[in-house]
């Protein structure tokens, strides 16, 4: 019972999706698992998460773990780690939970395994390298073993159970307040996130410069729920902001239809867009990888292309 | 002010990987310095220009990782530090922090700065473990940094755009690519930094033993991964974007 755990990383937007992902995983190695939920709305959320299968939740409402970064939810989690004594915890490969994670490792000397995409049993997480094409069977030993899986690797699901919430009343010592968040700034104002999206349009350097991701940006207007997204070659040379990125260092996708232009294919990139339904890539390169993966390949100029299929789509 | 760059000798991402056994295969590989380290080694250049400081590269990994700190140094930093030891093959992250650690202590920083991972290895936990084992704060993926007096401030990278966070030295601090725009080392700095100090350490000239780096996980099987199977594959003649959008109608996306 509550052998293993889930770190749900709770925002101003309550709690993350892929909190709920775990839980559905969490469920399957541990018939009661526990979540940890910590800042404001924490309380509100602990039904959802029950909801999605947690037997016990953890939660504190207290702002000190908003207003500061990593250090307080660390230390919350490592006094309850002490106390209850779960034998795996998981985490979302997100910006706070990895930091967290990070740290409890060097707290309690638990090792851990990150980008995992799944989690056989209790002492075992899989990845998956060389894009995708071999999984990876890492095996963990130690009382107490973390894993940081990938978004969207497992399907949250309700259970519909009810959960026992348990309110914490952990002080956080003044000396772990350090890193104070000032302000918040949210870069996309419209449109769906780039990780809820149905249609992902992604551009790469194949478009030759930052000003044709207007283009892009033209085609996911007249598509519903379509946001843009780019690869890490082209977040590096500044075209685009980072939040854009899709891949192993930035965000995962699976849309219904993942469009992309001007795209290699490397293996970066496809880690983060593979799990797509169906891909569409526009490549010059009849060699790119990008064309093996694609359920559509288009061997042409996107930048000649875009203008077309957006007049398309708008004559209907 | 003193600051310390952590930098990994990885192989060269442009090339396609290849596995030796379970492990991906780096011996005899073409290696880079990691090109997101050298948004840190521009990072803390720039710190040094403005405030004055030494820079200092550390990095854990086999004698070729010199190659890598050879180029940091050319691109301006003053020294470099390289723990070497056959006991660190296969070092998880954690075991990586113990040992960076150590050899951090001896240029006595202010500030770290790394990547935000590995382009290799890319765990990303890597730094957080590091400053919580030097007692630190730490700032991770930085989009703008910072330093006034002895309070950094930097843009921090979210999902959704970016958070502005404080904190009083001394932090780590890892920063994102594109921060900056790394420089190219020049002929006079490649030059010179085949005069600067390279340290050579091993795992006991840290106090360290075997069993304080012994990873507790291990590779037990690699099998393939689902593959996807490319469809059917046109040559734009002018048609092509009608029969995207038809595959879009399809899809029922539009």
């Amino acid at each position: 019972m509550g052998r293993v755990w889930v770190y749900a990383e709770v925002t101003e937007g309550g709690i993350d999706p892929s909190a709920l992902e775990l839980l559905a995983k969490a469920r399957a190695l541990d018939p009661e698992p526990a979540a940890v939920a910590l800042g404001p709305g924490s309380s509100a959320a602990a039904a959802v998460l029950g909801r999605h299968g947690a037997a016990t939740v953890y939660c504190s409402d207290d702002s000190v773990y908003s207003d500061f970064v990593a250090e307080p939810p660390t230390f919350a989690l490592q006094q309850l780690v002490a106390e209850h004594g779960p034998e795996l915890i998981l985490f979302a490969t997100n910006y706070d939970s990895r930091d967290v994670a990070g740290r409890l490792s060097a707290l309690t000397g638990a090792t851990l395994v990150a980008n995992a995409v799944d989690i056989p049993s209790l002492n075992v997480a899989q990845t998956a390298i060389l894009g995708g094409s071999t999984r990876v069977d890492v095996r963990l030993e130690g009382t107490l073993k973390l894993v940081l899986a990938r978004p969207k690797s497992f399907v949250a699901e309700e259970t519909g159970g009810d959960c026992v919430t348990i309110a914490i009343d952990i002080v956080v010592p003044d000396k772990l307040k350090r890193v104070k968040l000032i302000e918040r700034h949210e870069a996309r104002a419209t449109g769906p996130k780039l990780q809820d999206a149905s249609v992902v349009i992604a551009g790469g350097r194949g478009l030759q410069g930052a000003e044709n991701f207007r283009l892009l940006d033209e085609l996911a207007e007249a598509i519903p729920g379509a946001a843009v997204g780019g690869t890490r070659a082209v977040v590096d040379a500044g075209w685009v902001p980072y939040s854009y990125q899709i891949g192993q260092t930035g965000s995962t996708v699976k849309p219904e239809v993942y469009l992309a232009f001007g795209i290699s294919g490397a293996t970066q990139h496809v880690v983060g867009m593979k799990g797509a339904k169906r891909i569409v890539a526009v490549n010059k390169d009849e060699d790119a990888p990008i064309f093996t993966l694609a359920d559509l390949g288009v061997v042409g100029n996107a930048l000649e292309l875009l203008p077309k299929l957006i007049e398309e789509i708008r004559k209907g | 002010m003193n600051i310390a760059v952590c930098v990994k000798h990885v192989p060269d991402p442009n090339l396609p990987m290849e596995m030796d056994g379970v492990r991906l295969k780096r011996a005899g590989v073409q290696g880079v310095l990691d090109p997101g380290d050298e948004f840190g080694v521009e990072a803390a250049l720039q710190i040094k220009e403005r405030l004055g400081a030494e820079v200092t590269l550390v990095s854990m990994g086999p004698e070729a990782s010199s190659e890598a700190l050879r180029r940091g140094l050319s691109m301006g930093a003053d020294r470099a530090i390289l723990v070497s030891d056959d006991a660190l093959e296969g070092a998880d992250a954690l075991a990586t922090a113990r040992v960076l650690q150590r050899a951090i202590e001896r240029a006595q920083p202010d500030l770290v700065v790394a990547a935000v991972e590995s382009t290799d290895g890319y765990t990303g936990t890597m730094p957080a473990a590091l400053a919580q084992l030097m007692g630190w704060p730490q700032v991770t993926f930085a989009t703008q940094v910072e330093i006034t007096d002895r309070t950094l401030r930097a843009h921090r990278q979210t999902a959704t755009g970016y958070h502005v966070v404080e904190c009083e030295l001394p932090v780590v601090v890892t920063v994102t690519a594109g921060i900056n725009e790394p420089r190219y080392a020049s002929f006079k700095g490649i030059m010179a930094a085949k005069k600067k100090p390279l340290e050579r350490l091993a795992l006991a000239d840290l106090g360290l033993s075997p069993d304080d780096v012994r990873p507790a996980q291990e590779i037990v099987e690699l099998s393939a991964g689902e593959e996807r199977r490319s469809g059917e594959v046109i040559v734009d003649e002018g048609e092509a974007a009608a029969r995207v959008a038809a595959f879009l109608r399809e899809a029922k996306v539009i």
